[in-house]
């Protein structure tokens, strides 16, 4: 009972959140409504025992995807009034499309049920189950090579993000760091013997 | 009790929020960026609870590796989005036609 009602509130901040993302007029809200969105959903991923992947949807994206995201709003100067002026008149379309797509979704669930019984709650886990265990066991055997791909993955957008964000500037005055490294004392000093003078 | 058919109801009305997102927000980029991720969020929410319901952890394990691409998207697509920034001083979508597409 009290999971029914901890549900029901956490959806309705979370969709309230949602609502919030896509009608906001300032990036920044709907950047912070975003993380709203996110750690409601991983407190209701949390509701359903999927506690290791909870968790890593609060480190990963409100630690470092929607940091990114708020850093880069802020670095950018937009003008919000001009992108939002077409904003009423596709709205309706908006709002069509998503009455479509939730009656098409709700009515395959509650029609065909899927093949299983969806008004049925989750099997109680046995005592001392570790979703984390669990979730590693499965990681790193049956999907070892899958997570490789996905390490390389991370790397090629570490590789692209920084390759198409260097910048060179022009008739900036730096330190050649090479060719002040392979500098010998002979090619800057010149020691030159002369005859001392004798005195006047 | 938290049934299936609510996991489900809620991933779709918070589906259909993203896409009518898209639709609303059809000229500022960042904004689409941060609608795909609430779109990928909802789908993440079908995979965690068909994962939990039907007793099998690769769901979970599908939800991980969303994640990471999900991450790599949006680190690429803000790196093109502070690019094009740079370049042309705008986001606006409609002012992206150098490619007459």
């Amino acid at each position: 009972m009290l999971v029914t009602i901890l549900f029901y509130a956490f959806a309705t901040i979370l969709v309230a959140a949602g609502v919030g993302v896509i009608t906001s007029r300032n990036p920044v809200h709907a950047a912070l409504s975003l993380v709203l969105c996110f750690l409601t959903s991983a407190v209701l991923w949390m509701l359903i025992e999927a506690e290791f992947l909870a968790i890593v949807l609060v480190l990963v994206y409100v630690g470092a995807v929607m940091v990114l995201f708020l850093f880069v709003v802020m670095m950018l100067d937009i003008h919000v009034e001009e992108l939002k002026a077409g904003f009423t008149r596709y709205a309706w379309l908006g709002w069509l499309v998503t009455g479509l797509v939730i009656a098409e979704i709700v009515g395959v669930v509650i029609q065909r049920r899927l093949g299983l019984d969806v008004t049925r709650g989750a099997a109680p886990l046995p005592p001392g189950y570790s979703n984390a265990t669990e979730l590693g066991t499965a990681l790193f055997t049956r999907y070892a090579y899958a997570i490789e791909l996905a390490a390389v993955l991370l790397l090629v957008a570490i590789i692209a993000a920084i390759s198409l964000t260097l910048r060179r500037r022009r008739g900036l005055k730096l330190q050649d760091i090479p060719a002040q490294v392979a500098v010998r004392a002979e090619d800057r000093v010149r020691l030159v013997k002369m005859p001392s003078e004798p005195k006047p | 009790m938290i049934t299936l058919g609510h996991m489900l109801t809620l991933s779709a009305v918070l589906f259909a929020l993203s896409v009518a997102g898209i639709f609303i927000n059809r000229r500022n980029v960042l904004l689409l960026l941060m609608c795909i991720e609430l779109l990928l969020l909802s789908a993440n929410f079908n995979f965690v609870a068909f994962s939990r319901y039907l007793g099998l952890v690769d769901g979970q394990v599908f939800v991980f590796f969303i994640l990471t691409v999900a991450a790599a998207e949006s680190a690429i697509g803000l790196a093109i989005l502070v690019v094009l920034f740079r370049e042309r001083r705008t986001i606006n979508v409609e002012d992206l036609n150098t490619l007459r597409g």
